[in-house]
Order: structure tokens, then sequence, then C-alpha cells
């Protein structure tokens, strides 16, 4: 364990002596002034300010339940490549072939299921494989043989969107079983019936249900490692901002719930979002190959000398994408119901513009999972609101790209006003 | 005419931010002479020429500069080339891709009208390989052609700017005996054709051997200048202006408690290098580190200590190595940093910012680094135990932060080298290499750095540290190897261990040693 060495001994060159905490365990306190972390908490704000411009334009046709629910379910394959994105990133490397891998793997999914009839989830499985091997081969040019991804996976995109078009011979195919097309466009069904809510109308009782459950749940979570903070002597936020910020998160779920469920129920790509997202913020948070992760984007020759396996961490990285790229693969041509030649075209650049509005460093080390998912409903929101008022799609295209520009700008910007502060 | 000074450097003083890198500096260098610029590691000696050459710009320090009897101002190196001041710095600035043409005309093109002249270009070049004596075609890229070679191109490309003064910073370096021989050889030719040169070198022979006169920088001061022939200067003058300096209490006492066991045998070590495998970094090296003992290990600039050390610590460097790890007595195989640190061997890297911290994160992420596992379950890491592991640290070894939140890239040198003791120590090491433990720290957290490494010792840790600064080593260790020219050329216990003598080994460059592998 860790050695007992004592503070330092005493200098007799004059440098002045450091203080030195006293010496008894402190108990963990809150932090005595609260400073937001603009760097970090800009991205939210950012996406708050958006939502409250295009609701003001759109008369609020932009938070009516079935247009939330369609924003979720036209974007999820989006958000779902920005999740093995944002992890790529962090790493300091780059995946342009995802959009063509969706292509790929949907065209085998529609091969298997529509042209073979092989069963549904054992078609299913079969196209995470491809996806898997096709993120295997990519990973292991970048992780072993050392070419940038850049340009193997520049490669990638254009060997791959060969080979949906070698599947599919330029034609879509179609239509796919109704649970495929259920998982990507349909909802849970109503177990428990409706429930009436007053002047809002009625609502699905399980799916209000499932919100309060994730509220209360978020709310225990966070309690209990506040707690296990203190405990350990570390600084927590004072309590109001912590509760402040308990209370915010839960009214944005029950609010985006309650509104799911005056529509119809929860989608069935949300219920996979979801265990997407916590289960991959619990990867790069608390486990160790999250933080390898981290640590080679951060510094590689570092990582390297720290015994971190960079080369398999890589490695493995580029097969999670290929997996997360067939997952979006089947649901993208679930949704549409027939796998076409250009399914997922530019939708890499969608991803990757998610990760970096959502707070990624270009140089590596730095992204969250939460902050690419925000990054791509930001993007979502914008696509959504403008098509609301009826904008031509090369505007929504230039909003789009400076909305890019400015949110790496702002990022660079306070990184740069932070290393003058700290000179 | 003895006196007739080319270059006179006066009162030269520069400042960094906290450092005094040179004060009252005085250089006056004779027309047509070859003189020599003698210091240990950081005594200054590159700050001098980097002032001479505009790198560091006018103003931006004190004193004057005569170049000629004139007063220089340089703003900018092209200020400096200008006049005829041409600096081949230690790592040769050449495009490896481009040819030996290109690079001798870089920035100063052959050219019509914009228009690269091609034949000219080749054929001046041609003329110049001629003069340095370099058989190669004017052609052929940098990079098929070696070390020594590239020195010559750089030799050449300072002749095409018609140089008065040329100055070598290390140009033997890298350089094994043959192509040394045919620099020194070159260097007469061009003193005879009226080219002033100034040669900073750690290899003393060297410069016993061709230099007219020499002067001694030491602490970022002017020692002395002596006539090489009037003053019979020895090697053992040289040392003794080098090292003279006195060891202030600058350490925390060392009770030379007894060496316990040995933990660490390393034999016949050799190392090749991955850009000339046919070159051996290290050859033959043998070294012993035993249980509760500090041991040093002393060498110039080029002497392989760093490449001896990441040799060994996973085969993080070098090719074709060979040799025996022997730890507590058993034959280990050390494939990878994983394998050194399941065997208890950690290495502190010498560039802590390059290589040891991951400077956009915290402390806490910085010092579980290494032996994440420690701190995980199946693979989950417990992050409140990380942060009690790092507190535990940030008060033990008094690392200066408000938490171990903060992140590493804002801490001073001294405290990021505690967390990356923090972070070597957290592997449960048996041996501990410490490359470098105290550059660019300050005084104060120098001795806190010795006495961490102390108690390491009394916990019965075998230390290795790598130092350029020999009082350190005399200060802090029971033992110091000396390696030069990649071979351990003595060992010296503490009790006798001075500074000349590890100069004296240090210096020990025998002929026909370097190649032999």
């Amino acid at each position: 364990m860790t050695s007992p060495i004592a503070g330092a001994a005493p200098t007799d060159t004059g440098a002045p002596v450091p203080e030195t905490p006293p010496a008894g365990a402190p108990s963990g306190r809150p932090a005595r002034r609260f400073r937001l972390n603009m760097r970090e908490s800009g991205i939210y704000v950012a996406f708050a300010l958006i939502i409250a411009l295009f609701s003001v334009l759109t008369d609020g046709a932009l938070l009516q339940p079935q247009n939330i629910s369609n924003i979720i379910v036209q974007n999820s394959y989006i958000l779902i490549l920005a999740i093995g994105m944002i992890l790529i990133i962090i790493a300091g490397h780059i995946d342009l072939s995802a959009g063509s891998v969706v292509a790929a793997t949907g065209a085998l999914s529609a091969v298997l299921m529509v042209d073979l009839q092989v069963p549904w989830p054992l078609a299913v499985l079969l196209t995470i494989v491809l996806g898997a091997l096709i993120g295997a081969f990519q990973g292991y040019w970048v992780a072993y043989f050392g070419i940038p991804a850049f340009i193997v996976t520049l490669a990638g995109m254009l060997v791959f969107r060969a080979v949906t078009l070698t599947i599919l011979g330029n034609q879509g195919i179609g239509p796919f079983p109704d649970a495929v097309r259920t998982l990507s466009n349909g909802f849970l069904a109503g177990f428990l019936g409706n429930i009436g809510l007053g002047p809002l109308g009625g609502a699905d009782l399980f799916t209000l249900l499932v919100g309060l459950a994730a509220v209360g749940a978020i709310a225990f979570t966070q309690w209990r490692a506040r707690s296990a903070r203190l405990g350990y002597g570390q600084v927590v936020e004072p309590f109001p901002v912590f509760v402040t910020k308990i209370a915010a998160a839960s009214l944005v779920v029950m609010f985006v719930i309650v509104q799911l469920a005056r529509f119809k129920n929860l989608p069935w790509v949300l219920v996979l979002l979801a265990v997407l997202v916590i289960g991959y913020t619990l990867l790069t948070n608390r486990a160790v190959f999250g933080r390898h992760i981290y640590a080679i984007g951060g510094n590689r020759q570092a990582a390297t000398l720290s015994g971190v396996k960079v080369q398999q961490v890589t490695f493995w990285i580029f097969v999670n994408m290929g997996v997360l790229a067939a997952i979006a693969g089947v649901i993208f041509a679930g949704r549409l119901n027939q796998a076409g030649p250009t399914a997922g075209t530019n939708f890499e650049l969608d991803a990757i513009a998610a990760a970096f509005i959502g707070g990624a460093a270009v140089q590596g080390g730095v992204g969250k999972v939460v902050g690419a998912i925000t990054g791509g409903l930001i993007m979502a929101v914008i696509n959504n609101g403008m098509s609301l008022i009826g904008s031509p799609s090369e505007r929504v295209l230039l909003v789009k790209g400076l909305v890019l520009l400015a949110a790496v700008a702002y990022d660079v910007w306070t990184k740069r006003r932070a290393g003058a502060a700290a000179r | 005419m003895p006196d007739d000074h080319i270059l006179q450097m006066r009162g030269i003083t520069k400042t960094f931010p906290g450092v005094k890198a040179l004060e009252d500096v005085t250089l006056s260098v004779r027309r047509g002479e070859i003189h020599a610029i003698c210091g240990e590691n950081g005594a200054g000696k590159s700050t001098l020429m980097k002032v001479l050459s505009g790198v560091y710009p006018h103003g931006s320090y004190e004193g004057e500069i005569l170049f000629d009897g004139e007063p220089c101002s340089f703003a900018t190196i092209r200020d400096s080339e200008h006049r005829g001041i041409v600096i081949i710095h230690q790592e040769l600035a050449l495009c490896q891709q481009l040819s030996i043409a290109e690079n001798i005309f870089l920035g100063n093109e052959q050219a019509v009208r914009g228009l690269v002249d091609w034949n000219r270009t080749n054929h001046e070049a041609d003329k110049l390989l001629a003069q340095v004596g370099l058989k190669e075609q004017a052609v052929t890229p940098v990079a098929d052609i070696g070390v020594g070679k590239q020195q010559l191109v750089e030799i050449a490309k300072a002749l095409s700017k018609e140089v008065k003064l040329l100055i070598l910073d290390e140009p033997t370096a890298a350089l094994n005996d043959d192509d040394s021989a045919h620099l020194l050889d070159l260097l007469r030719g061009l003193k005879a054709r009226g080219i002033t040169c100034v040669i900073i070198s750690h290899k003393l022979n060297e410069i016993e051997a061709i230099a007219d006169s020499l002067t001694i920088i030491r602490d970022g001061r002017t020692i002395e200048t002596l006539d090489m022939k009037a003053d019979a200067v020895t090697e053992n003058r040289i040392i003794s202006g080098m090292v003279g300096r006195d060891l202030e209490h600058r350490f925390p006492p060392r009770h030379s408690s007894s060496a316990g066991e040995e933990a660490l045998r390393i034999e016949d070590w050799t190392v090749h290098s991955p850009s000339q495998p046919d070159r051996a970094v290290v050859s033959g090296a043998n070294l012993v580190l035993r249980r509760g003992e500090i041991v040093g290990l002393a060498g110039l600039m080029g002497a392989g200590r760093t490449e001896l050390a990441m040799s060994v610590f996973g085969r993080s460097y070098g090719v074709n190595i060979s040799g025996r790890l022997v730890k507590d007595g058993v034959p280990i195989e050390v494939r990878s940093v994983q394998d050194a640190i399941r065997h208890r061997i950690a290495y502190a890297t010498e560039d802590r910012k390059r290589y040891g911290l991951n400077l956009i994160d915290d402390i806490k992420r910085n010092v579980s680094a290494a032996r994440l596992h420690k701190l995980a379950r199946r693979g989950w890491v417990d992050d409140n135990e990380e942060y009690r592991v790092a507190e535990g640290f940030r008060r033990s070894l008094n690392i200066k932060a408000p938490t171990v939140a903060s992140i590493t890239g804002k801490l001073s040198g001294g405290n990021q080298q505690k967390v990356v003791l923090s972070k070597w120590i957290f592997t449960d090491p048996d041996v501990l290499i410490l490359d470098e433990p105290t550059r660019g720290i300050d005084v104060g957290a120098k001795y806190e750095i010795y006495t961490i490494i102390n108690r390491l010792a009394d916990e019965g840790k075998a230390i290795l540290v790598i130092s350029s600064e020999l009082p350190e080593l005399l200060g802090l260790c029971d033992r110091i190897y000396a390696l030069a020219a990649g071979r351990i050329t003595g060992e010296v216990d503490r009790a006798d261990a001075t500074q000349e003598r590890l100069m004296q080994f240090m210096t020990r460059v025998e002929q026909g040693q370097e190649q032999s592998a």
C-alpha cells in the first residue's frame, strides 16, 4: 500500500516551509463557493437556449407530444453512433466509415431477414457480429499496424459503401419483419392503460410510472454518491445546488415523459438509448477500460509508459464502434422498412459533429457520453425546429455548420482563457 | 594578430521566469581559431549560443555583442546568418524527406523569378559537398544517409551562406569514431580557410586535440578562458574548472544504511538505437541494485543513461536488446511495461510533461494510472477509494494543490514530480528508477524530493537515480556508476566519490569502443 512518508523535512535553504493541513482527518465538506464550470456546462445552457428559441419560433410546436417523440425516433441512430464516436474521439482518433458501415450492416440484415427468412433475433445477432468484424478489421490497421484512423476509416467509408452496393445491387430490400419495425419505429404497449391528467388529457400510466421511477433513481443514486464522497472527505457541491440540479433534471425527465405518455407511449429506441447511455457513461467514468481511453487520449506516451495496453484498447474501441454502427444500421433500415444503397450517407459527419459540439477535444483525452448525446440533440432540435418553421434545407445546413464551428471555437476560447489565467 | 577578436560577448545576462540562466557571461573569440566551450549539462552553454544566434532576440537579454567590431542586435536567426554566424544544433535541423541539395539551399533557394533553378541548385550543392568531403549525390534524400553525413550536410549548408563564424553544438555526440575523426579534420580544414569555429563538446579528448582556446562556463557564469597551448591545458585542468563548486547543505542527511539483499542485477546489457540499428547505445553494461540503497548513474548527454533505463523498463526504448535481468536472484523476462510493473520495477521518466503525466487530467487519475486495477473490482474502479489513495499521497508527499481533483498541468514542476512519484510508489515497486528526478525544480522542492527518495530507500526499495548534476548524485547516492558512450566506465562508493573522479570516468571514451558490439 501507500508508503508512510511524512510531510516534508524542514529545508535549510530559506524556502518557505509549506503549510500542511492539520493532521486530523477532516470530514468532507461542501465547497464554500460554487463556481459554474462554463467549459463543461456551456453546452447544456446552449441546449436550453436553443430549445427556448425554437419553442418561441414554432409557437410551442417543438415541444408538442408527437414532435418530441419524432425528434427521438428520427435521430436515435445518430445518437447511437455518437456514443461510439465519442469513445474514438476521446482516444484521439476519428471514424469516417460509420455511415457506410450503417449501410452495409443494414443491407446484410435485410438479406438475412427478407431474402433468407432467418428469424429476426438471430439475424440481428449476426448483423452485430458483422459490425464487430468490420470494427476489428479497421481497429487492426489503426491499433496494430499504426495507420492513422483518418486514412483507415476513409478507406473503410469507400470499401463498405462498395460492400453495400454489392449486396443490394443498387436497389432496396424490404419489407422488414414487424418486430424489427416496432423496435425502430414503434412504442411499448400500454401495459396499464391510460389515466386522465386533467387538462392535459389522457396519458399512458406505465410510461408515467417509468418516469417516476427514473426520477427516483436519479435522486437516489446521486444522493448516495454524494454521501459516499462526504464519507471519504471529498469536497462536494453545496446542498442547495445539489437539490437544484436534481430538481432540474427531474423536471426535464418528467416533462418529456408526460409528453410521450400523452402521445403514445415510450418509443422502443428510447429504451435502447437509455440503456446505452447509462451503460457507456458507467464505462467511461468507472471502468478501467474507460479510464484507459482517457489516458491514451490525454498523453499516449505517458499511458504507454504507465503500462496501459494502448494497442489493445484502441482495437476494442473500434470493435465497439462497429457493433454500435450495426445496431444503428438495423434500426435505420427497420425505420425505413427497407435497406437502401444510400442509407447512412453522412451519418458519420453528424456523429462527429455531435461529439465535438458536446465538448470533445480535437486532440483527444476529453469528452463525455452525455455531452455527445446533448450535442446530437442540439443538431436534432435545430433540424426539427427549422423544418417546422419551413426553412429550406440549405439554411439548415448553414446553421448546423456554424453551430459546430461556434461550439469548437467556444471550447478553444475557454481553454485559452483558462491557460492565460493559470500563467 | 593574436588579439584580433571576431566575436566579443560582454556582460550577457539572460533570465527565464524564476531562473537566471546566464549571469554576466563574457566570451571572446579570436579570428580564425577553434574555440571550445565546456561546462556541465545545464551550465548555460546552449543558452549562450541561442543568445548569440538570435534565437533569443535582442532585448530579451542584457549585455552587448560585438561581431567584427560592430555591435549586433539580432531579432531573428536570419539576422545573425546575414552577418555570417551559423549555428548547427545538436538535433540536426534537416528535412528528412528532402534531398541534400534542397536542404542545403532551404530558405536560400537558387531561384530565378520565383522558380527554382534545379541545375544550378544541384551543381552548387555538388561543389559544397566536395568542400566538406561528402561523397554523395546532391539529389539523395537526407533520410538515406547516416547521421555523420547529415552533419556534413549541415556544414555544407553553413558554407553556402558564406559563414564567418560556425558554431557547432555537440557535433560528435551522435557520431562514431570514424565520423568524428572526419568531422574534426574538416574543422581543421575550415580553420585553414579562415573560418572561425566555436565548438561545444563534452568529449574532452577531442577538445584537447582540436581547440586553440577554451572557455569554461559553470552555473551560468564564465569561469575562465584558457589558451590551450600557452596554458598547457589538460583534461584534468578542464574538469576541475567545470566542477569546481562546493557542496552546500542542499541534501538531507543520509544515514548510509547497510545495503540489503540484491534486488536487481543487470547483466551484459546491450541496446541498439532504433534509428540506426547497427549503433550500440548501451554496450555490455553490468549494474547491481540492492535493497535500501540509492545508486546513482552519472553520464554526460548522449552517454546512454535514459536509453539504459528505458530498455530495462519493458523494452520501452531500443532494438536488438540483449542481456539478462535478475530480480531477487531469479532471472526474469521483461518484454513490456506491464511485465516491468508486474515484476515491481518502476521508472519515472526524464521528461515528466511529455512522458510522465496526463496533463489535462487531475491528480488522482494520474496517481492511479499505472496500477488502476488495484483500485478496481471486476474492471470497475472504486473512485472513492481512488480519491482516498490520492489524498493520502497529497498529504504524505506534500503535493501543493487544493484538492486531488486539481489538473496536473497547472501544478509547478516540483509538485508534478511528486505526482509522478506517487504514481510509481502506488505500484508497490521494489526497484525504482528515477530519471532526472529534480530537473527544472526549485531548490526547496528538490530538498523535499531528496527526502522522499531517502525514505523510500529506508523502506527497503532499491533506487537508481539518473542525474546530470554531479553534486546531486554525490549528495544523495550510496554508490555511483559512471556511463560514457554506452559503457559503464566506473563505479565509485560514496566515500571515494568526487566530482573530478566521476567526470574522469564520464569523459573516458576509448577509441574503437563505440563500434564494437
